[in-house]
């Protein structure tokens, strides 16, 4: 995919923070909320005791996603700061636990969706977070 | 749940998500021809998942069901809210949230085969 954005005569540089390329995002970001909290639910109310740790963790991965696919609908200033703030948590998350469940895989005898840095759902839990902040990043208010 | 039906929407799915992500690489928005197209994915997926449904009932159930029915709404839904999206986004981010969907439901209808063996051992 080369990702270059989409010529300035279909985008306004005002233009939301959720349409164009951040419409994408908000489809992907949106289909890791489900994914995340469906599993972490799933895990938490049928062997919840098995790993406490690693499906608590599961449920904290899915209220990030969901709180970063809100942030983009909403857009404006506040969804910004939302998304920014879910999508750095994103990010920390999904290297810490991915390092942790390599390193000790005890903590994590289940997976989670950052497991392994989100190998089993094809790495896009480690690069998700680098297109959401590049995003934010590109689309910062001006100054004008 | 293996049959020759989930293969079919399988190979579309794929085929339809090398189009779009083409048509986006080109910088073309979604056009009616994808748009049906997807459509008419989904309509696929909907006889898929009535099949699978229908199955439910004939005694051998998968291990996990809440899992599996919670995979089969995900999937009908899969196709109408791409659509949605990309209607609301007439440029290539448009064409490329179709591809991202056809490529996601492949994904699905495996975990459903998956989940589905557990317990048929199909």
């Amino acid at each position: 995919m080369s990702d270059s954005p989409a010529p300035a005569a279909d985008r306004p540089a005002d233009a939301a923070l959720r349409t164009g390329f951040g419409r994408l995002l908000l489809f992907v970001y949106g289909i890791f909320a489900l994914a995340a909290s469906a599993r972490a639910l799933v895990q938490i109310i049928t062997h919840f005791s098995e790993a406490p740790l690693a499906y608590l963790l599961s449920g904290v991965a899915g209220l990030v996603y969901i709180a970063a696919t809100v942030g983009l609908a909403i857009g404006g200033a506040k969804g910004r700061r939302i998304a920014l703030t879910s999508c750095s948590v994103e990010l920390i998350g999904v290297l810490v636990v991915g390092t942790l469940s390599i390193a000790d895989v005890g903590a994590f005898p289940d997976d989670t969706v950052w497991s392994r840095y989100g190998s089993g759902y094809g790495y896009v839990p480690l690069v998700l977070p680098f297109f959401g902040l590049w995003w934010l990043w590109h689309h910062r208010p001006s100054k004008d | 749940m293996n049959g020759p039906l989930s293969v079919a929407t399988i190979i579309a799915a794929l085929v339809l998500a090398l189009w779009c992500l083409l048509r986006s690489s080109r910088n073309r928005p979604p056009s009616r021809f994808d748009l049906a197209a997807t459509a008419a994915l989904g309509v696929l997926v909907i006889v898929l998942v009535v099949v699978a449904v229908v199955g439910l009932f004939d005694g051998s159930r998968p291990a996990e069901t809440g899992t599996f029915v919670g995979y089969l709404i995900t999937t009908v839904a899969f196709a109408p809210v791409a659509i949605y999206l990309a209607r609301l986004e007439p440029t290539r981010w448009g064409s490329l949230i179709l591809g991202v969907a056809c490529l996601v439901i492949p994904v699905l209808v495996l975990r459903l085969q998956q989940i589905a063996s557990v317990t048929t051992g199909v």
